[in-house]
């Protein structure tokens, strides 16, 4: 509910002013890295902290996209978000049905289980899972990477997807199993079409999680031909660290599938976010 | 359900199963996530707990074996653990402080009603989306004096002597990735307390304002004791994930300079992937853990004394 209360227009200054405030606190950075990379190298020292280049030039994303093996990493990334974005968002519906509609013996475990997954430093076990992802022989794979990704994306996705479906009404299932249909059937014809927006928030919110992990995949990829786009980016830090235009175009290529499912995303956010961390 | 209408068709199929359907189909749904979640976590995590009482070194492949307590007797006489241990202190303390302070005035303004406001809630949820490597990149450029205005506006402020890079000066350095985690941490406090504050009740408001109370009183006395259980939760678990957040500070100082910014799981992650000295990073894990278990615990007791429900 919004507050509506007679304001004096000062406030109504000051309102709009902090707004402003936390609007430009929260964009610069990312200004900052778009006008970076599109000014000009010969610019980048002598006006480096004008706020407006004097010119322009798209030769630092021409640079980066056919010169250097980022077009690999964006792929590598692509597929290893994608994928564990898909994987997780089927395995965390079945879970996270279950805990809507069932109460069943060890549900409280259960839920115990999968909070204690998401408390622990999850550097704890980057050693043994090196240890066991060597041994297994899938270093430098994007498998290991997809396979790990999906654990721990599990448990949050589960409760975000426990929250969608106790908002389904549970009349309407039950309708259908009277009517005859088993309760897988009521499950993909009643509630999985209800559940749509619920899906694609919870796709979203796992992409962007696996599009940004970086540890894990430092530890279990080094070589250049699996690298994922952080790591990528990183070692291209590392090594080239005088090429700030070709770096943070780079940093903008990263950005845009993650903004694109947050634009997708957003309006479930205050929903479907708060709905999932208050129940989890 | 059938249990109800036992006139149901399919009712009396139902009733020999219905031990299967109660207890067993359950888990039918959730044994993939159980059993990845085992395979992956669960048996990961006992394997490393039992790391840090064995001695570990991909480097050392020949000296491996039980060593009892070695790696926790080395920990204790190690300084830059306990280094790491003040500096995750005020890592945390810093970080939680103004992303909690900055998050509550950004969801107060945002459950107020102005023009634009679906606009302006997704520009400043949009750092929550950013990929965390780019966030501590940027981040990173923008105090770097050669291409970033940050030490210069903080120089011509007088808040720096001179435009310089105030991560190589070790008694600053903790202040960048700081910066840079409250800049990506403002939008996840702003979203759960702006949904806490749409869920009390606007009536509240009405009465209260029509028994002239202040917009001060209207805060203190509905406001916050509405938002005070969230508070508590959301500022518990935050406080665990960001002792626990290593990026950032990986990224931007990689530790140092002088170990300035290593924060332990900065430190475990820099022993396992640098020194691959598995036994000690997972004794240094295991002393988080610890931490953090100590930490929940007080923090639960005063919660059930001090809030009373």
């Amino acid at each position: 509910m919004s507050v509506h209360r007679h304001s004096s227009p000062l406030a109504v200054t000051g309102k709009y002013l902090a707004l402003a405030l936390y609007v430009g606190f929260a964009l610069f950075p990312l200004y900052w890295l778009a006008k970076i990379a599109v000014t000009p190298d010969k610019l980048i020292y002598t006006e480096g902290t004008a706020l407006v280049p004097s010119s322009f030039t798209l030769e630092n994303f021409r640079t980066v996209l056919v010169a250097t093996d980022f077009l690999y990493y964006f792929r590598n990334s692509l597929v290893v978000s994608l994928t564990t974005a898909a994987i997780t968002t089927c395995i965390a519906a079945a879970a996270g049905y279950a805990f809507s509609r069932f109460t069943f013996r060890g549900k409280r475990l259960v839920v115990a289980i999968m909070l204690i997954t998401q408390m622990f430093p999850l550097l704890m076990i980057i050693a043994p899972i090196y240890k066991i992802v060597a041994a297994v022989g899938l270093l430098n794979s994007l498998t290991s990477l997809i396979i790990v990704y999906t654990a721990f994306n599990i448990p949050f996705a589960t409760f975000l997807m426990q929250s969608f479906f106790d908002g389904i009404p549970k009349d309407l299932e039950e309708a259908g199993m009277m009517d005859g249909c088993t309760r897988f059937q009521a499950l993909r014809k009643i509630v999985l079409p209800l559940t749509l927006p619920g899906l694609g928030a919870t796709l979203g919110f796992i992409f962007t999680a696996a599009w940004s992990e970086l540890l894990f995949a430092l530890m279990l990829i080094n070589s250049n031909d699996t690298m994922t786009f952080p790591v990528g980016l990183l070692t291209f830090v590392s090594k080239f660290s005088v090429d700030w235009g070709q770096m943070m175009a780079a940093g903008v290529l990263a950005l845009v599938p993650s903004c694109l499912f947050f634009i997708f995303i957003q309006r479930y956010l205050v929903q479907g976010l708060t709905s999932g961390a208050v129940k989890g | 359900m059938t249990a109800r209408n036992p006139s149901a068709p399919g009712a009396s199929r139902a009733r020999p199963s219905f031990y299967l359907r109660y207890m067993v189909e359950p888990y039918v749904y959730l044994s993939p996530a159980l059993i990845l979640i085992a395979l992956v976590m669960l048996v990961p995590l006992v394997i490393g707990i039992s790391y840090a009482f064995q001695s570990v070194n991909l480097l050392r492949p020949l000296d491996t074996g039980w060593a009892g307590l070695d790696n926790f007797r080395s920990l204790w006489s190690d300084r830059k653990f306990w280094l790491a241990l003040t500096n995750t202190f005020w890592w945390t303390a810093g970080s939680i402080t103004f992303q909690f302070f900055l998050g509550l005035g950004l969801a107060l303004l945002l459950n107020t009603s102005f023009h634009g406001k679906r606009l302006v809630q997704a520009l400043v949820f949009l750092p929550w989306a950013v990929p965390t490597f780019l966030s501590a990149l940027t981040w990173a450029w923008l105090f770097n004096p050669t291409i970033g205005p940050l030490p210069h506006w903080l120089a011509a402020l007088g808040i720096l002597p001179e435009p310089f890079n105030i991560m190589g000066d070790p008694n600053l350095a903790m202040w960048g990735p700081i910066t840079a985690n409250v800049w990506f941490g403002i939008p996840f406090f702003a979203i759960t307390l702006l949904a806490a504050l749409q869920s009390i009740p606007g009536e509240l408001y009405e009465a209260a304002e029509i028994d002239g109370a202040s917009a001060w009183q209207m805060f203190t006395k509905i406001t916050l004791p509405f938002l005070a259980p969230m508070i508590a939760i959301t500022v518990m678990l935050r406080t665990i994930w960001i002792a626990n957040f290593a990026d950032l500070i990986f990224v931007m100082t990689g530790g140092g300079p002088a170990n300035s910014t290593q924060i332990l799981s900065t430190y475990i992650f820099t022993t396992a992937f640098r020194k691959l000295d598995f036994g000690y990073a997972s004794a240094i894990a295991v002393a988080l853990l610890g931490l953090l278990l100590v930490y929940a615990a007080v923090l639960l007791v005063l919660r059930r004394k001090l809030v009373k429900i």
